[in-house]
C-alpha cells in the first residue's frame, strides 16, 4: 500500500476537512460571503467526485491498518451524505448571508459531513467512536450557531443528551472489546462466530448499550427526546442536516456494527438483537406518531415524524438480524428515499417559515396560492412520508416491510402489522397539513418566492421522490449491491 | 388498450391543472372529453371482449421492479376478464355522469376536475391490476382524491367525514398489505394469475389470520355492519359527483377484491368462514334497511340503503356456488347504476330546494315531473322491480344462497320488503302530496347535462333489466373459474 492508497481511501472526507480549513482561513482574511459559499460548494462537489472515483477505480483493502474500508456500502452512503451536504449548502446561500457566523456554519457542516463519510467507512470500534464524536461535536455547535436564545437552548440540549449517549455507547464498546479482545469488526465477528455461550449475557448488555448510544444519532427511542426540541430551536437547515444525514450515518454504523460484527440470522445472539430492534422500532413508531398528532408547530411535527420514521427503518434492522436476505438493502433503500423526501420537506419549511414569520402549521393555509412550487413540493414530500403512491416513500415502506415478512418469523409479521397501522395514524397529521396548504384560504395573498439555490434543491428532491416512486429499480439495485458488500 | 384507459384520465388531470387561471372554467370541458373518451374505450373493449374464453384478455405486462434474486419483483400487469369488464364499463359510465353533474362547480374548478380524473384512474387501476402490490398501490392512491374532494367541495362536517373515510380505509388496507406480503412470501410471487393457479399452502402466519387481515379491508370498503359508519358521513357531506363515484364504483372495490383475491387464493378459509360471512351479510341487510327507514335526510337515506344492498353482494359471495357468485357480481354492477342515479336525483333535488330534509319536501311531482319520474324509476329499480336490473341481480343472489344459508337468505329477502317500504314511503313523502307555495318557482331538469346524466343511467338500468344476457354472459365467463376453484376446495 502506497501513501496515495491511504489518502485515496479517505479522500472524500479529506476534501470536506480541507474545505472547512479553507473556509476558516478565508474568513480570517475577511473573505467575501460568496467566496466562502463557493468553497463549500466546491468541497461538497469534490467529495462527491472523489466518491465517484472510488466507485470507478475501486480502492485497496486495509487502508490505515484496517481502520477504514471502502466498499459498495461506504460508497453508497458517501454519495448519500455528499448529496445531502450539497443540498444543504445550496439551499443555505440566502439564509447564511443574513447571519454573522456564516463561515463557521459552512466549516462545521463540512467537518460534520466529512466525519459521517468516515463513519460509513469505519471498520473498527475506535474509528467509529472518533468519527461519531467529531460529527456530533460539530453538530452541537451547529444547532446553536445563530446564538439567539432558541438556538442556544437547542445546542445545549443537544450537547447534554449527546454527551450522555456517547458515554453509553463507549461503555458498550468497552464491553465488546473486553470480551472479543479486539476493536476490529472482523475480529468481533470471528469471536461471535465461535459461539461464546458463556458470555451471552454481557454480550446482550453490550449491544443494548450500543443501540441506545447509536439511537441518539438516529432519533430512535429511547434516545429520541431531543429531536423535536432541537429541530424546533436549531436553524431549519441545520435540522435538515440532522434529520437526514445524521440518521443515515447512525443506521449505517448500526448495520456495520450489528450485521457485520454480531451477524445476522445464524449467530447465537442475532435473534436477541433483532428482538431488541423490533421493540425499539415499536416504541419509536408509537411515540413518534402519537406525539406528532398533537403538534401545531411545523418543525416539531417533523421532529416527531423523524422519530416515527426511525421506527420504520428499525423494522428493517430487526429483519436483518433474523436473516432476511433483503433486509440490509431495505434499510439502505429507505435511507435513500427518505433523504430526498425529508430534504424537500425541510427546505420548503425553512424558507416558508422565514417569509411567514411563523412556524405554525395553520399559517401554511393556502400556500398553494402564495407559492405553488413550495406547496406542491411539500405536499408531495408529506405524501411520500405517509407512504402513499406514486411516491418513493410508498416503495420504500412496502420493500422494507416485505423484507421483514420474508424473514419468516411470526413476531416480525406482527411488528409489520403494527407498523402499517402506525402508517394509518401518520396519514392523519401528514394529510391534514397537505389539506391546509392546498385547500384552505390564505390570510394574506402576497406571493412567496423560493430563492434561486433553494429552487434547484427543491427540483432535485421532487425528481427524486417521483422518479424513485415510479422507477425504483436503479436505486434498489445500488442498495442491493451496497448491502452485498457488508457480508 | 387498458393501459390507455388507465392513463388517459391522468393526462386529462395534468391538462386541467395546466390551464391558465382566466380559463379555469374550461376544466370541465377537458374532464368531459377525457372521461367520454374513456367510456368509449370501455365500450369498445366490452364489445370486442371474447366471451368464448376464460382468463384475462387485453393483457399488458412488463417487469416494473426487478429484484428476483432478492425476493421482491413487482410487475405492471393489467387485464380484464368477465368479472372486471362490466366494472370497467360501469366506471366509464359513472365517470361521465359525475363530470356532468359537476357542471355547476365554480369553486377551484381546475383542482376539482383534476382530482375527479385522478380518482377515475386510481379506481381503474384497482379493477385492472393483476399483481398484488400493484393492486395495493392503486387502492391507496384512491384515498388522496377522495380525501381532498370531500374535505374541500363537501358540505356540513366535511373535514370530519373526509378524515373518517381516510382513517377507516387506511386502517383496513394497512392489514391488507401485511396479508399480501405474507402470501407473496409464501408463494414467491405477487402475480394474481400465478397465485390463482397455485395458491400458497403454508405461510408464516396461519392462513386464517391472513384471510381476516385481507377480508377486513374489503369488508370496510363494501361496507357491512359494523364497519359501515364512515359511509353515511362521507356520503352526506360529499358533493354529488363524489357520492355517485363512491356508491357507484368505490364500494365495488370491496366486492371485487373478495371475488378476485380472497376467493381464489384462500378457498379453504372461505369455506371455513362462509357461515360467518353469511351471518354478517344477513344482519347487514336487515340492519341497514331498518336504519334506512329511520332517516330524515334524503341523502343519508340513500347512503344507508347502500349498506343494506351491498349486504346482498356478501351474501352471494358466502353462497360459494356459481349462481351466488354471479349474483354478487351482477349486484355490484346494478347497484352501481341504480344508487348512482339515486344520488344524481338527490343532488338535483337539493340544488333546487336547498334542503335534504324529507319533512320539508313534499309535492315535488307537481313542480318537477321529470325529476320525480326518474326518481321513481331509480327507486323502483332499487327495490328490485322486475324488468329492471336490480331484480335480476337480487333473484340470482337468493337462488344461489338459499341452499347453503337459508336463514341468512330469509333475512335478506325480508330486507327486500323493508327496502320496498322505505323507497315507497320516501316517494310518497317527497314527490306526492299537495302543491306547496314554497316550491312554486322551481324548474324541472332542462339543462343538457342533467338530461344526459339521467338518460345514460336510466338506459343502463332498464337495458340490463330487459336484456340481462348482455351482462350475464360476460359475468359468467369471469365467475366460472373462480367457482371451480372454490368448489374444488370443499
Amino acid at each position: 500500500m502506497t501513501f496515495f492508497d491511504h489518502v485515496h481511501a479517505i479522500g472524500p472526507a479529506l476534501v470536506c476537512y480541507a474545505g472547512a480549513g479553507a473556509i476558516l482561513s478565508a474568513d480570517l482574511f475577511h473573505g467575501r460571503r460568496a467566496a466562502i459559499w463557493g468553497i463549500a460548494v466546491l468541497a461538497a462537489v469534490g467529495a462527491l467526485g472523489w466518491t465517484m472515483a472510488q466507485a470507478i477505480l475501486g480502492a485497496e483493502d486495509g487502508a490505515l491498518s484496517g481502520a477504514v474500508r471502502v466498499d459498495a456500502f461506504s460508497i453508497y452512503l458517501a454519495f448519500l451524505i455528499g448529496a445531502v451536504l450539497l443540498a444543504v449548502v445550496l439551499a443555505a446561500r440566502e439564509w447564511a448571508a443574513t447571519i454573522e457566523q456564516a463561515a463557521e456554519f459552512y466549516a462545521l457542516l463540512l467537518v460534520s459531513a466529512g466525519s459521517m463519510i468516515l463513519l460509513a467507512q469505519a471498520d473498527d470500534l475506535i474509528t467509529i467512536f472518533v468519527a461519531l464524536e467529531t460529527t456530533s461535536i460539530s453538530q452541537f455547535i451547529l444547532a446553536g450557531v445563530t446564538r439567539n436564545d432558541r438556538s442556544s437552548e437547542a445546542g445545549l440540549k443537544y450537547l447534554l443528551t449527546g454527551a450522555v449517549a456517547a458515554a453509553i455507547l463507549l461503555y458498550g464498546f468497552a464491553f465488546l472489546f473486553g470480551m472479543a479482545g479486539t476493536t476490529s469488526l472482523e475480529g468481533i465477528a470471528a469471536w461471535v462466530a465461535t459461539g461464546p455461550e458463556a458470555q451471552r449475557l454481557p454480550l446482550m448488555l453490550a449491544f443494548v448499550l450500543v443501540a441506545v448510544g447509536l439511537g441518539f444519532k438516529m432519533a430512535m427511542a429511547p434516545s429520541h427526546a431531543w429531536a423535536p426540541d432541537v429541530y424546533e430551536g436549531a436553524p431549519t437547515l441545520v435540522a435538515t442536516f440532522l434529520s437526514v444525514a445524521s440518521k443515515a450515518a447512525g443506521f449505517a454504523v448500526a448495520l456495520r456494527l450489528f450485521y457485520t460484527g454480531l451477524g445476522g440470522g445464524d449467530t447465537i445472539i442475532s435473534q436477541d438483537w433483532g428482538m431488541m430492534f423490533g421493540a425499539l422500532a415499536a416504541i419509536s413508531m408509537i411515540v413518534g406518531n402519537t406525539g406528532a398528532l398533537v403538534q401545531t408547530n411545523a418543525k416539531r411535527l417533523l421532529g416527531y415524524s423523524s422519530i416515527a420514521q426511525a421506527g420504520n427503518i428499525a423494522v428493517g434492522l430487526a429483519a436483518v438480524a433474523v436473516g432476511s436476505t433483503n433486509g440490509p438493502s431495505g434499510v439502505l433503500f429507505f435511507l435513500g428515499t427518505y433523504a430526498a423526501t425529508n430534504i424537500g420537506a425541510f427546505v420548503v419549511v425553512s424558507f416558508v417559515t422565514e417569509r411567514l414569520g411563523s412556524e405554525q402549521i395553520e399559517d401554511f393555509a393556502g400556500l398553494i396560492k402564495r407559492s405553488p412550487v413550495a406547496a406542491v413540493v411539500l405536499s408531495l414530500c408529506l405524501v411520500s412520508l405517509t407512504g402513499i403512491p406514486p411516491t418513493a416513500g410508498f416503495i420504500a415502506k412496502v420493500y422494507i416491510f416485505n423484507s421483514a415478512v420474508q424473514a419468516g418469523e411470526r413476531w416480525l409479521v406482527a411488528l409489520v402489522a403494527l407498523a402499517v397501522l402506525n402508517t394509518a395514524i401518520s396519514a392523519f397529521y401528514y394529510l391534514r397539513w397537505v389539506r391546509t396548504m392546498l385547500l384552505d384560504e390564505p390570510k394574506d395573498t402576497t406571493p412567496i418566492r423560493a430563492p434561486g439555490g433553494t429552487q434547484f434543491v427543491l427540483a432535485a428532491a421532487t425528481v427524486g421522490v417521483l422518479f424513485f416512486g415510479l422507477d425504483p429499480s436503479p436505486l434498489l439495485h445500488a442498495a442491493q449491491d451496497a448491502a452485498a458488500a457488508l457480508l | 388498450m387498458l393501459t390507455l384507459f388507465l392513463l388517459l384520465p391522468l393526462a386529462g388531470a395534468l391538462l386541467a391543472i395546466a390551464l391558465p387561471a382566466h380559463r379555469e372554467g374550461e376544466a370541465k370541458i377537458i374532464a368531459l372529453c377525457f372521461s367520454a373518451l374513456n367510456l368509449a374505450i370501455a365500450v369498445v373493449m366490452y364489445v370486442v371482449f371474447d366471451r368464448g374464453v376464460e382468463g384475462y384478455q387485453f393483457v399488458d405486462r412488463f417487469e416494473w421492479i426487478t429484484g428476483a434474486d432478492a425476493g421482491f419483483s413487482v410487475q405492471y400487469v393489467v387485464g380484464v376478464d368477465g368479472l372486471s369488464a362490466p366494472l370497467i364499463v360501469l366506471l366509464g359510465l359513472l365517470s361521465v355522469v359525475s363530470v356532468l353533474v359537476s357542471w355547476n362547480i365554480d369553486l377551484k374548478p381546475k383542482q376539482y376536475f383534476a382530482w375527479l380524473l385522478i380518482l377515475e384512474s386510481a379506481v381503474a387501476g384497482v379493477f385492472l391490476s393483476l399483481d398484488l402490490i400493484q393492486f395495493f398501490l392503486f387502492w391507496e392512491l384512491e384515498l388522496l382524491p377522495m380525501f381532498f374532494l370531500i374535505s374541500q367541495w363537501g358540505s356540513g362536517r366535511r373535514l370530519y367525514s373526509a378524515t373518517k373515510f381516510l382513517l377507516y380505509t387506511l386502517a383496513g388496507s394497512a392489514l391488507m398489505l401485511v396479508g399480501f406480503l405474507v402470501i407473496g412470501f409464501g408463494a414467491h410471487t405477487f402475480d394474481i394469475e400465478a397465485l390463482t393457479k397455485a395458491p400458497p399452502q403454508e405461510t408464516v402466519v396461519p392462513l386464517a389470520i391472513v384471510f381476516w387481515a385481507i377480508m377486513l379491508a374489503f369488508l370496510v370498503k363494501l361496507p357491512v355492519f359494523p364497519l359501515h359508519t364512515w359511509l353515511p358521513d362521507a356520503h352526506t357531506d360529499a358533493p354529488t359527483a363524489v357520492s355517485v363515484m363512491l356508491a357507484g364504483v368505490l364500494l365495488k372495490m370491496g366486492g371485487y377484491g373478495i371475488l378476485r383475491i380472497v376467493l381464489p387464493l384462500m378457498p379453504n378459509e372461505v369455506h371455513d368462514f362462509s357461515k360467518v360471512l353469511a351471518t354478517i351479510a344477513g344482519f347487514s341487510v336487515i340492519w341497514g334497511a331498518i336504519i334506512t327507514l329511520r332517516q330524515t335526510d334524503l341523502k343519508r337515506l340513500v347512503a344507508y340503503s347502500s349498506v343494506s344492498h351491498m349486504g346482498y353482494v356478501l351474501l352471494g359471495v358466502s353462497a360459494l356456488g356459481p349462481v351466488g357468485l354471479s349474483g354478487a357480481a351482477l349486484q355490484m354492477f346494478t347497484h352501481g347504476c341504480i344508487t348512482g342515479l339515486l344520488f344524481v336525483m338527490v343532488g338535483m333535488i337539493y340544488d333546487r330546494t336547498h334542503t335534504r330534509e324529507i319533512s320539508q319536501l313534499r309535492g315535488l311531482m307537481h313542480h318537477m315531473p321529470l325529476i320525480g319520474t326518474v326518481f321513481i324509476v331509480a327507486g323502483l329499480a332499487s327495490l328490485g322491480l322486475p324488468a329492471m336490473s336490480g331484480f335480476v341481480a337480487e333473484i340470482t343472489v337468493f337462488l344461489g344462497s338459499m341452499g347453503p344459508h337459508p336463514a341468512a337468505t330469509m333475512a335478506a329477502v325480508f330486507g327486500v320488503v323493508l327496502s320496498a317500504g322505505y323507497i315507497l314511503w320516501t316517494i310518497e313523502r317527497i314527490l306526492h302530496g299537495p302543491k306547496t307555495h314554497d316550491f312554486h318557482d322551481l324548474t324541472d331538469a332542462r339543462k343538457w347535462w342533467e338530461l344526459t346524466a339521467m338518460g345514460i343511467l336510466v338506459v343502463a338500468i332498464i337495458g340490463v333489466g330487459i336484456w340481462p344476457a348482455v351482462l350475464t354472459d360476460t359475468v359468467r365467463m369471469g365467475i366460472e373459474p373462480i367457482a371451480k376453484i372454490v368448489e374444488a376446495a370443499s
